[in-house]
């Protein structure tokens, strides 16, 4: 990102330049499909997306991959349910693999082998296993955001005044989270050429797919709820992703933290273990943990301004002290303190690990915590 | 934000003492904290209650602690405003102090670098070529122009410097955000109600605490038009209209005036199929002085009109004083009246006079439907509509008062259909409800009957002694005359027993006044007399000679249960809706706020800033090229203030390409 002449990126021309066009077909499809639904601001934000994915693509494999792959099962997923919803039960294919809530538990099920197979593939030396760990990575990925496509696709089945962008309510906020988050580590798996962490950045995404499942048997809240009037916003398409953006970078940031405490641990103890020997160096995590922080702050910044920018439109104000926003400001200023911290004190080391690790727990009660004990307008998913 | 160095020498004079430490990193990065800190109080305690409410939770005395602690709107407490404040003095010191060297340096390319100096640096390398000074400096500098740098050649004593550098964007990065940061606080300071709390204190303005008409409101309380920042609220009748929005403040509100007038066509909540609310929406008409037209648009939730800088927002809806066409069936002693017809609205007070009982009618609300968890049903997600209701309170002269709710159309239950109403002696109870059964004519008739011939002594006399005396003519014994006697008057007396409470009333008296050894025979025997009575009483003028269906059985068995709980209703009368016209009133949020665009200005700083500063790092690079005999020297060094594992790549890359250039590979 920092600098593009170092990305030395194999990829034929003739690959990038055939990624950039399916981009713009993609579009030019979405356009010409839906030209009688789509207002301004719909075709604003599927540029946007589209240049996103093209630049998100061009010097990486791997999410050219995975994005073949969520469209084709998507529109499969989509083919197979025709305008008929009850498919679901009948076709085969949706109900063991495709239907949103299936994708969604293969989802669940591979995040959880992942992490199991970047633990065992860590702690016992074995490269192959964590391998196999991030193939999982991806797949668990791929499958949760084809399950959030044909989530789109079904509430939109269930009725054309009743379909939205499955964004919108605590259950599928977490599926995002989850593949935000594994997206985030992905990339810079490969960036630093490191899996050794793999395990620990999953730990957060097991956490979250078990209060998905949780949240989805106990509380049966994978059900499609229509919208109520204040989320029928075409500010939701992007205020919501770019939080989790920052959500997402945040959780990670915390479990390097957790990586770089135990890891600083192990070596001041001379230890001989796995962690003191295949661990990167300290700098390198902190390095990424940094890294991490940066790209959550810019994200939550843009999705906190953006969220004002809706304020204004929905709520008569572009701030009001709810607790939602103002947890948002509570959590943007810790980060923008820890920011300070390293860029100009040089603080650096166990503190701010430390710090980072803390600052999950405040991510975590802005995301949830808020939604649970204080309520106020944002109170759209409650437990 | 730079470092300062805070530990001056005390002879500093005290001004520049004060500037240090307020441009100081550890003062920033405190308030920083300190105010995320006291954001936090504002979301644990509700904000803006009415300050009963605060009275109840914390009781007198620490309701005024926290009042004078500001806690009940934190965000407009001076002490916050003064965390702010400190916030935004000190990030402008910051920039005022750093940005003149910023702005001078950022495109200055460091020229006059010393040799000593690149050999420190953590970045650099050295290695000999064999060309010319000048063409090695041109091949580098071919390179690095290549890479993206902006170089220039000087002549040193020591030999060629290029100096090079990308990234002079990045200092924009730290002012853009720092700058923001000033505008968006300024910006949130325009849209403060620091004026209104300004003129507060000077005695300009009042806050009005009594419940008034908004043309009732006194001119202290009342803010002029103008270009003040405000955010208040209105509730307009369908086909009402209004000039004025009520700003709440603390346990009161200010009247803010319009320059314009709003009316309410309409309002309309339509429905998703499974009954949860799909839009709200008001059909406005605004008129203007200055407009040769009046506006006509319709607002909704996330579309609102906005006018001369003046925002208007759908936020809630309420009844707007709906007519309602009741009838009152007497349920006391005149039980068996036609019921009485008249007429209210939601919102108004009558006094009514129902036999002996004077007590006020205050009409609440009024709802066309209602759509409720279906009790027949298991899945608590199955939700039925119950149709209009309306709840209203019932108030005795000594102030007391049970609030009800009563549902027009019959609720259907195990298969009959009833009239719901619900009843409770406080809002913080749950209602318990009373079911009167509906006859086969849809109406309340044939309870009102029967009602009525329970409290009918004659009828209730004849009845009982002819149930006496076929009880006796049973019986052989010779001296029935006193026992006649004293059944036929427990018979009356337990129907008039079970009118004053019911079945309750009838245990309670076994319980209590029968001796104990006969109290478990004879309980059971009076339980069913009583039964019995109430049946006799019922059939007494059906056609005897039809044989009792099942459905006047459950008839006369609801009935019985409905009479028995009337005790607890409390009410002389059942109120029936039996018509209605439904006018809703939309809530209207109308705000100003002059100091949005400084916001959204800032916000956009703030963004681009934060990219830049994270992203666009500044690098720079030197090469010293000195002539060695008939090779050249190359001293290459770099430095970047971002990122500094990227940059070792970065470095390595550069430095095998300017290599590559100066057509030598073997480093030293």
């Amino acid at each position: 990102m920092t600098t593009t002449i170092l990305n030395k990126d194999s990829s034929p021309t003739a690959i990038r330049w055939s990624w950039w066009l399916s981009m713009m077909l993609a579009a030019v499809f979405l356009f010409s499909m839906y030209s009688q639904k789509f207002d301004v601001y719909e075709i604003g934000i599927v540029l946007f997306a589209a240049t996103s994915l093209g630049l998100l693509g061009q010097n990486w494999p791997g999410f050219r991959v995975h994005l073949a792959a969520v469209a084709g099962l998507s529109l499969i997923g989509i083919q197979l349910y025709g305008d008929n919803l009850a498919a679901a039960e009948s076709n085969f294919f949706l109900s063991y693999l495709l239907a949103s809530q299936s994708a969604i538990m293969w989802m669940s099920a591979l995040y959880v082998m992942a992490t199991a197979a970047y633990f065992i593939g860590f702690f016992a030396r074995k490269p192959f296993v964590e391998k196999v760990g991030s193939a999982l990575t991806w797949s668990a990925t791929t499958m949760g955001v084809v399950g959030l496509m044909v989530r789109w696709r079904e509430s939109y089945l269930m009725g054309d005044d009743i379909g939205y962008v499955p964004v919108s309510n605590l259950y599928e906020v977490f599926i995002l989270f989850s593949v935000i988050t594994a997206l985030l580590y992905l990339f810079y798996e490969r960036r630093f050429r490191t899996r050794a962490l793999g395990g620990f950045v999953l730990l957060v995404i097991s956490a979250a797919v078990a209060f998905l499942l949780w949240y989805a048997f106990d509380r049966g809240a994978a059900d499609i709820q229509p919208l109520v009037p204040a989320l029928q916003s075409y500010w939701m398409k992007i205020h919501v992703p770019a939080n989790f953006v920052g959500y997402g970078a945040f959780s990670m940031a915390a479990m390097i933290g957790v990586a770089y405490m135990l890891t600083s641990w192990a070596r001041d103890n001379k230890s001989q273990g796995v962690l003191a020997t295949a661990m990167p160096e300290l700098i390198v995590i902190e390095d990424l943990m940094y890294k991490t922080i940066a790209l959550g702050f810019a994200f939550f910044t843009v999705a906190t301004v953006l969220g004002a920018l809706w304020a204004a439109e929905a709520w008569g104000g572009y701030w009001s002290w709810d607790p939602k926003e103002t947890w948002a400001l509570i959590v943007w200023l810790n980060y923008a303190a820890w920011l300070h911290m390293r860029m100009i004190k040089g603080w650096h080391g166990r503190p701010m690990a430390w710090w980072a690790i803390i600052g999950l727990f405040v991510t975590l009660f802005a995301f949830l915590g808020v939604n649970m004990f204080l309520g106020g307008l944002h109170s759209y998913g409650e437990l | 934000m730079s470092e300062v160095n805070v530990r001056s020498k005390p002879r500093q004079p005290f001004t520049r003492r004060l500037l240090a430490l307020l441009s100081s990193m550890d003062l920033a990065i405190t308030l920083l904290l300190v105010l995320a800190v006291a954001s936090i109080i504002g979301t644990v305690l509700q904000q803006n209650q009415p300050y009963a409410d605060y009275i109840i939770r914390f009781g007198p005395f620490w309701f005024e602690v926290f009042e004078t602690a500001g806690l009940y709107d934190v965000y407009s407490a001076l002490w916050f405003l003064v965390i702010l404040t400190l916030l935004v003095i000190s990030t402008t010191v910051c920039v005022t102090r750093n940005a003149p060297t910023m702005m001078k340096e950022m495109w200055q390319l460091r020229t006059n670098i010393r040799e000593k100096s690149l050999r420190v640096m953590h970045h650099n390398d050295q290695w000999s070529v064999s060309l010319e000074q000048e063409q090695t400096a041109e091949r580098l500098q071919a390179g690095f122009s290549e890479a993206g740098f902006r170089v220039r050649q000087t002549e040193k004593k020591e030999g060629l410097l290029l100096s090079g550098m990308k990234g002079a964007l990045n200092r924009l990065g730290y002012l853009f955000t720092h700058i923001a940061i000033v505008v968006i606080c300024v910006g949130g300071l325009l849209d403060s109600n620091l004026r209104i709390k300004f003129a507060e204190w000077r005695g300009d303005l009042k806050v009005e605490t009594r419940d008034l008409a908004s043309n009732d409101v006194p001119q202290k309380s009342r803010l002029p038009i103008g270009n003040q920042a405000f955010k208040g609220s209105i509730q307009i009748p369908e086909g009402r209209v209004a000039n004025v929005v009520f700003l709440p403040l603390r346990d009161g509100y200010l009247v803010q005036e319009l320059p314009f007038t709003l009316k309410v066509d309409d309002f309309r909540i339509e429905h998703y199929k499974t009954g949860q609310p799909k839009s709200f929406e008001t059909d406005l008409v605004l008129f203007d002085d200055d407009l040769s037209e009046p506006i006509r648009t319709t607002i909704s939730v996330n579309h609102p009109l906005i006018h001369k800088g003046y925002a208007i927002y759908q936020s809630s809806f309420a009844d707007g004083g709906s007519g309602l066409t009741m009838e009152a069936w007497p349920l006391d002693e005149r039980a068996g009246v036609a019921p009485e017809k008249f007429e209210g609205k939601v919102f108004e007070k009558q006094q009514m006079t129902w036999g002996d009982k004077q007590l006020r009618l205050e009409l609440d609300s009024f709802r066309p439907f209602n759509i409720n968890p279906d009790p027949t049903e298991e899945d608590p997600k199955n939700v039925r509509n119950f149709g209009p209701s309306f709840s209203f309170k019932l108030r005795s002269p000594t102030g007391e008062a049970k609030e009800y709710v009563n549902y027009m159309a019959p609720v259907m239950r195990e298969g009959r259909a009833f009239f719901l109403s619900g009843v409770r002696d406080s809002v913080a109870e749950d209602f318990g409800y009373l079911y009167l059964p509906m006859d086969r004519q849809g109406s309340l008739k044939e309870f009102n009957q029967y009602l009525k011939r329970l409290r009918d002594t004659e009828a209730i006399e004849m009845v009982a002694e002819q149930m006496t005396l076929e009880t006796l003519a049973q019986m052989t014994d010779a001296d029935s005359l006193p026992l006649q006697a004293s059944l036929q008057d427990t018979l009356q007396t337990l129907v008039a027993m079970f009118i004053r409470g019911g079945f309750t009333e009838v245990s309670n008296f076994i319980e209590t006044s029968l001796p104990e050894g006969q109290r478990e025979k004879l309980g059971p025997a009076y339980l069913s007399m009583l039964r019995e009575m109430l049946a006799r009483l019922y059939f007494m003028d059906k056609d005897q000679s039809k044989p009792v269906t099942e459905a006047e059985l459950l008839f006369l068995q609801d009935a019985a249960d409905a009479i028995g709980s009337l005790s607890r209703y409390g009410s002389p009368v059942y109120l029936s809706l039996v018509n209605y016209d439904h006018v809703e009133a939309s809530g209207l949020q109308i705000a100003k706020s002059p100091g949005k665009a400084t916001v959204y200005i800032g916000c956009a700083l703030l963004i681009i800033g934060v990219f830049i500063l994270f992203y666009l790092p500044q690098i720079r690079f030197w090469a010293l090229i000195k002539q060695n005999n008939d090779e050249s020297e190359i001293i290459l060094a770099g430095m970047s203030n971002r990122n500094p594992r990227d940059f070792d790549m970065l470095f390595d890359q550069i430095r095998e390409k300017l290599k590559l250039a100066t057509g030598n590979s073997n480093s030293k």
